[in-house]
C-alpha cells in the first residue's frame, strides 16, 4: 500500500443532510466514498488526491430500489449484485442487468455501486452504455436542492461531468417502456471475466412493418465519454434489416466514434470490433423478428 | 541509508557470472536498477524519504531490441553484448540442402511473460555480530540466497543462515531475484542493527523483477519429397535483459530443445544471449524450451504444408526412435513410442472427426474452429554436465522416537514436494506416509541437495532421499537392531535402541552421475539430460471473427514421465502448466517502453482466469525410466513447453493464417486479416479509459 491511512480523514456520518452539509461546507476537499472499487484502488496506489473522505454506503435512502408504475429509481448506492439480483431490473433492463455482472469479480459487485460508476465516469465503464439507451435520468441533491439531469447530458468530457462538487447522485430513473425491445449487451475486454472493457455494446432495437421502428446503440471505450450513436440510430430507422444496410452502418460506426490507441488496445481494433458488434446486434434484430 | 559504498564485501549478486551490482555505483543499465536503499521503522515514512531523494542521470544511448544489441552499434555489455553463445553441430549441414525436394524457412518470436506467484518478493532479514546475517523469504532457492549473501556481507558460511518460508507459488521466479532482495534487506540490517523487512507490492514485484525471456527462433531446413527432414540450421537469440544472470543456463536448455522430439540427420544450431537495457530476463517453468520449442512446433506445420502432408504425418515421418540421436548426438535408450504417443492423444482429442466437421462448419458463420497438435520433449534435470557439478547432499534423519525427517533444501512452493520427498522415503523405509516429516529448509539445518528448479526435485533429489532413507535400514540391520521384515513399531523401538547407544541416526547421500552419461560443454554433445519426458498436446481452439479473439476450447495433453509418484499432483502440475502456458499463447502481453514494463498491474497485463480456460484434460503413459526414484521424471516444466504452438497451430487450421509470434492477441488476429496494413500511427495517446 502506497498511501499513509495517517494522512486521511474518514468520516461515516451515516445521515444524508450530514453529508450534504460536509460538501457544501468545503466542496472541493471532502470525496464521497460509497464501495469504494475505484477510490481504493487509487489509494492504494498513492494516487488518490482527496485527503478527505465521507462515507456514503450507510445511507439508507441511497440504496432503495424502488418501482413506480412508469419508472423504476435505483439509489445511488445500490449495488451491482443488488442489480443483478432484483427480478424488475433483470427483466425489464436486462442491459443493465447484464452489464452489472460483468463488472470486475464477485467481490467488487458486492461492493460497486451504480452512483459510483456514473461518478467515476470512466468511458470503458461496463453499466453506462445501458443507461444512455434506457434514457436514463439522474438526481443530483445538494443544500441547494434537487436537480434532474438526463442521463445524456451528465458526461460532459473525459471524466467531466454535470456533477457538481458539492452535490451527490441521488439515484437514477429509467423509464419503464422498453420491455418490448429486442436487447443485446456484449462485452469485449482482454479476458472473460475481471477485465475492464475495450469496447462494449447495449443495444435496444424494434421492429415495425418489417422495418426498424427504433434502434438505440450505445457503446463504451470508444470515445473519451460513454457515446449514444445518434446518427448511426438515425441512419438505421424506417431501414429494413438487409446487405446493403450492414455496410452503411458499419461506416456509420466508424464515424461516430473517436477510438484510441491505448495500454488496453488499439484504435483500429476498437473501430472494427465496434461496428461488427452493431452488426451483430442487427443479424440478431432481424432474426427476432423472423422467429416473432 | 545505504549506498554501494556501504557494502562489506563484494557489490555484485553472485551467481554465474558476478557481473550484477547489489547496488549501482556509478552507472544503471536498466531502468529498475537499484542505487539507494532506505529504511525507516515507520514504513509509511519511507514514501516520504524517497520523494525527497532526486537522483541526477547523464543519458547514455540505450539498447532495447535483440536487433539493436546485436548491430553492436552501442556496446553495454562485453565487448559484444552477447552473455553467451553455443554451437552446436550434427552431420555435414552442408551437405544436405542440394539433395533438399524443400528448403523451408521460417521466424518465430516469443514475448516476456511474468511469473506472477501469488504473493510478491519478500524477505526479512536479521544481523547479530555474533551469528551474522539470517534471512527469512519468499524463495526456491535458499543455498543460492546463501552464496550471494557471502560474497555481499564478506561473512563465512557459517555467518549466513537462510530459512525458506511457506512460499506461494516461484515458477522460476523466486530462483535468481530473492539473492537481490535478500542482499538489500540485509545490507539495511548490519547497517541500522535492526531487522529490516522489505515485501515489494504487485506493481514494484511485476516492474523490477525476472520475466520469461523473450526470443527469436530462425529455422531453414533442408526436407525431402516426403516430407522427412534431411538437416537444417537453427539460429536461437533470446533476450537476457541488462545483466547475464541465468542467461547462459536458459540459453543452453533452449538450445537442447530446438530440435524438439524430431531425428536430424545433420543440424547446426547457433545461439546467443543477448543484452537490453531492460532489467534482466530470468528462469520461468520451462526456461528456454517453451520458446525454442514454440518455434519447431510451428515450423513442423509449416514443413507439413510445403511437402503437401498433413501436420499428423510430417511428425510421424520424423519422429525419434530408439537408438537414434538427438541434435547433442545423445543417443535414446528409452523404449519410448511417440507414434503411438500421437495416435492415443489424436484418439482422445477425436482429433480426425473434429478437424473433418470444422473444415465443414467453418463455411459459413462467424466462429472458426481448429484443431492444432505439438508434439515435444523435456529434459529432467540440470543440462549437461550440471548435476556434477551441483554435486547434491541430501540427508534422512531418524529421532529417539521413531520419527523420520527429510533433510533437503529443495523447496515447497505448492508443486507438492513435500508430499512426495515424504513419499519416497516412507517407501524406501516401509513406514506409513504420516511417519515422515520434512525439515524446513534452513541451511543451519538441511544440507545442499541443490535449486528447486528444472523439474529436478522428483527424479534427482528424490532418488537422493530413497537411498538415504535405504542408509537408516541399512545401519539398524547392520547393527541388528532391526530384521528383514519389520513393522512401524519395530522401526521405532530400533531407534531408540540404536539412539541410546550411538547418539544419533542420520544418513546421507550425495549425487553421482551415472557412468554411462557423456557430455562435452566445449562442443555442446552429449548425453544433455539423464532423461526426458514426452508429450504430444492437442489444442481445440476457435477464433471469434466479431471480436476477433481465440480461444481454447478443449485441451488433452498427453505425456509420458515415467512413474507418476502422485497422481493428484502430478495432474495438478500439468493443468497447472498447461494453464500459464495458455497465458502465455493468448493473454500475457508486457508492453515495455524504454526498457521498462509499463502494465505492471493486474488489471493491464492479462493472465487467464478460469472463465477463459478449456477444460485440461490429463493424460500420462508410463514406460519407467532407469534413473528416477521409482521411475519417475520430472514434470514440472513440462507442461509449459507445447500448449503455445499447439493452441497457434489450432488458430492456423482454423483461419488459415500463419501467426509467427505469440502473445496472439485479438488486435494481432485483427490486423492480419485486414487488407491493408496498419496506417502510420504516431505516439498513441496518453489519455486513460480507467
Amino acid at each position: 500500500m502506497r498511501a499513509d491511512p495517517a494522512e486521511f480523514r474518514l468520516v461515516s456520518p451515516g445521515d444524508l443532510q450530514v453529508v450534504l452539509s460536509l460538501l457544501a461546507s468545503e466542496p472541493t476537499e471532502w470525496l464521497p466514498i460509497a464501495g469504494g472499487t475505484d477510490l481504493m484502488v487509487l489509494y492504494s496506489a498513492g494516487k488518490l488526491p482527496n485527503r478527505k473522505l465521507v462515507n456514503i454506503w450507510n445511507i439508507p435512502e441511497l440504496r432503495q430500489i424502488e418501482v413506480f408504475p412508469d419508472t423504476i429509481r435505483i439509489g445511488a448506492a445500490c449495488t451491482y449484485t443488488a442489480l443483478r439480483g432484483h427480478d424488475d431490473v433483470s427483466r425489464e433492463f436486462p442491459l443493465l442487468a447484464a452489464a452489472a455482472s460483468w463488472t470486475g469479480g464477485i467481490a467488487n459487485q458486492n461492493r460497486g455501486t451504480l452512483g459510483g460508476n456514473i461518478a467515476n465516469a470512466s468511458p470503458a465503464a461496463d453499466s453506462l452504455p445501458a443507461l444512455l439507451v434506457y434514457d436514463a435520468e439522474v438526481t443530483l441533491i445538494s443544500v441547494r436542492g434537487n436537480r434532474r439531469v438526463a442521463y445524456r447530458d451528465f458526461h460532459q468530457g473525459y471524466k467531466q461531468t454535470a456533477l457538481a462538487a458539492d452535490e451527490l447522485i441521488r439515484d437514477i430513473s429509467l423509464p419503464r417502456r422498453f420491455s418490448g425491445y429486442v436487447s443485446h449487451a456484449r462485452k469485449v475486454g482482454a479476458r472473460n471475466a475481471q477485465a475492464i472493457s475495450k469496447v462494449c455494446l447495449a443495444a435496444l432495437g424494434i421492429i415495425a412493418n418489417g422495418a426498424i421502428r427504433d434502434a438505440r446503440l450505445a457503446l463504451g471505450s470508444v470515445a473519451p465519454i460513454p457515446l449514444r450513436l445518434h446518427e448511426t440510430e438515425r441512419s438505421l430507422a424506417g431501414k429494413k434489416i438487409e446487405p446493403s444496410l450492414i455496410g452503411t452502418v458499419r461506416q456509420s460506426v466508424e464515424r461516430e466514434i473517436r477510438p484510441i490507441d491505448d495500454i488496453r488496445s488499439t484504435a483500429r481494433y476498437r473501430a472494427a470490433v465496434a461496428a461488427n458488434l452493431v452488426v451483430e446486434f442487427l443479424e440478431k434484430l432481424a432474426t427476432e423478428r423472423t422467429r416473432a | 541509508m545505504v549506498t554501494a559504498k556501504d557494502i562489506p564485501g563484494k557489490n555484485c549478486i553472485s551467481l554465474i557470472l558476478d557481473d550484477q551490482p547489489c547496488l549501482a555505483a556509478e552507472t544503471v543499465n536498466h531502468p529498475e536498477e537499484p542505487i539507494l536503499l532506505l529504511a525507516h521503522a515507520d514504513c509509511r515514512m519511507l514514501r516520504k524519504a524517497v520523494d525527497a531523494v532526486s537522483i541526477e542521470y547523464e543519458p547514455l544511448p540505450p539498447v532495447h531490441t535483440m536487433e539493436e544489441s546485436e548491430r553492436q552499434s552501442t556496446i553495454i555489455w562485453g565487448t559484444d553484448n552477447a552473455f553467451k553463445s553455443y554451437l552446436v553441430e550434427k552431420g555435414d549441414v552442408e551437405a544436405v540442402w542440394k539433395d533438399a525436394a524443400h528448403i523451408v524457412e521460417g521466424e518465430y518470436f516469443t514475448g516476456a511473460q511474468e511469473q506472477l506467484y501469488i504473493e510478491n518478493n519478500g524477505v526479512i532479514a536479521a544481523f547479530d555480530p555474533e551469528d551474522g546475517v539470517t534471512v527469512w523469504g519468499s524463495l526456491q532457492c535458499p543455498y543460492y540466497v546463501h552464496k550471494a549473501l557471502m560474497a555481499l556481507c564478506g561473512l563465512p558460511e557459517d555467518k549466513i543462515r537462510v530459512v525458506q518460508m511457506e512460499t506461494g507459488g516461484a515458477f522460476g521466479g523466486k530462483e535468481e531475484y530473492p539473492s537481490m532482495i535478500a542482499g538489500h534487506a540485509a545490507l539495511l540490517s548490519i547497517k541500522s542493527q535492526r531487522p529490516v523487512k522489505i515485501v515489494y507490492d504487485r506493481m514494484e514485484d511485476m516492474v523490477a523483477t525476472t520475466k520469461r525471456h523473450p526470443s527469436r527462433t530462425r529455422h531453414r531446413t533442408a526436407v525431402s519429397k516426403d516430407g522427412q527432414i534431411l538437416g537444417g540450421e537453427i539460429e536461437f537469440t533470446i533476450d537476457g535483459g541488462a545483466y547475464a544472470t541465468l542467461s547462459s543456463v536458459v540459453l543452453s536448455r533452449g538450445t537442447i530443445h530446438a530440435g524438439g522430439p524430431y531425428y536430424w540427420p545433420s543440424v547446426r544450431i547457433r545461439a546467443k544471449a543477448v543484452a537490453t537495457n531492460t532489467p534482466p530476463h530470468g528462469a520461468f517453468r520451462g526456461f528456454g524450451a517453451p520458446q525454442s520449442l514454440f518455434a519447431m512446433e510451428r515450423h513442423m506445420d509449416h514443413i507439413a504444408q510445403v511437402a503437401g502432408i498433413s501436420p499428423v504425418e510430417v511428425r510421424r515421418r520424423n519422429f525419434l526412435k530408439p537408438g537414434q540421436t538427438t541434435t547433442t548426438e545423445q543417443t535414446i535408450r528409452e523404449d519410448i513410442d511417440l507414434d503411438h504417443l500421437l495416435g492415443r492423444a489424436l484418439e482422445l482429442s477425436d482429433y480426425a472427426a473434429k478437424k473433418a466437421r470444422f473444415a465443414e462448419e467453418n463455411r459459413s458463420g462467424m466462429r472458426k474452429k481448429g484443431m492444432g497438435i505439438a508434439a515435444f520433449l523435456h529434459g529432467a534435470g540440470f543440462t549437461g554436465s550440471g548435476e556434477r557439478y551441483l554435486n547434491s547432499l541430501v540427508g534422512v534423519e531418524a529421532g529417539a522416537d521413531g520419527g523420520v525427517r527429510v533433510l533437503v533444501s529443495s523447496a515447497e512452493f505448492g508443486q507438492g514436494t513435500n508430499t512426495v520427498l515424504c513419499q519416497i522415503a516412507a517407501e524406501a523405509l516401509a513406514l506409513p506416509y504420516e511417519g515422515v516429516m520434512i525439515a524446513r529448509p534452513d541451511t543451519t539445518v538441511v544440507p545442499n541437495s541443490g535449486p528447486t528448479v528444472a523439474s529436478r526435485t522428483a527424479m534427482i533429489v528424490g532418488t537422493l532421499v530413497q537411498s538415504a532413507a535405504q542408509g537408516i535400514k541399512q545401519t539398524l540391520m547392520k547393527t541388528g537392531l532391526l530384521g528383514d521384515n519389520y513393522t512401524p513399531e519395530q522401526f521405532r523401538a530400533s531407534c531408540g535402541q540404536f539412539i541410546r547407544t550411538h547418539g544419533a541416526l542420520k544418513s546421507y547421500a550425495r549425487y553421482e552421475a551415472p557412468g554411462d552419461v557423456y557430455w562435452d560443454d566445449e562442443k555442446y554433445r552429449g548425453e544433455a539430460y539423464a532423461a526426458f519426458a514426452w508429450a504430444v498436446y492437442v489444442a481445440e481452439v476457435s477464433v471469434d471473427l466479431t471480436t476477433y479473439a481465440v480461444t481454447v476450447d478443449d485441451f488433452v495433453a498427453l505425456q509420458e514421465v515415467g512413474k507418476v509418484l502422485h497422481p493428484v499432483l502430478a495432474e495438478g502440475q500439468i493443468t497447472g502448466g498447461v494453464a500459464q502456458a495458455i497465458g502465455f499463447a493468448l493473454y500475457e502481453k508486457v508492453v515495455w517502453q524504454n526498457g521498462r514494463m509499463i502494465n505492471n498491474q493486474m488489471t493491464n497485463y492479462i493472465m487467464p482466469t478460469s472463465a477463459d480456460l478449456p477444460p485440461i484434460r490429463v493424460f500420462f503413459e508410463q514406460l519407467g525410466n532407469v534413473h528416477g526414484a521409482h521411475g519417475a521424471k520430472g514434470i514440472g516444466e513440462l507442461p509449459m513447453d507445447g500448449p503455445a504452438p499447439a493452441i497457434v497451430n489450432g488458430v492456423e487450421d482454423a483461419i488459415g493464417v500463419r501467426f509467427r509470434s505469440i502473445p496472439l492477441l485479438p488486435e494481432d488476429v485483427f490486423e492480419a486479416l485486414q487488407p491493408e496494413p496498419p496506417r502510420q500511427q504516431g505516439p498513441s495517446s496518453t489519455r486513460g479509459t480507467t
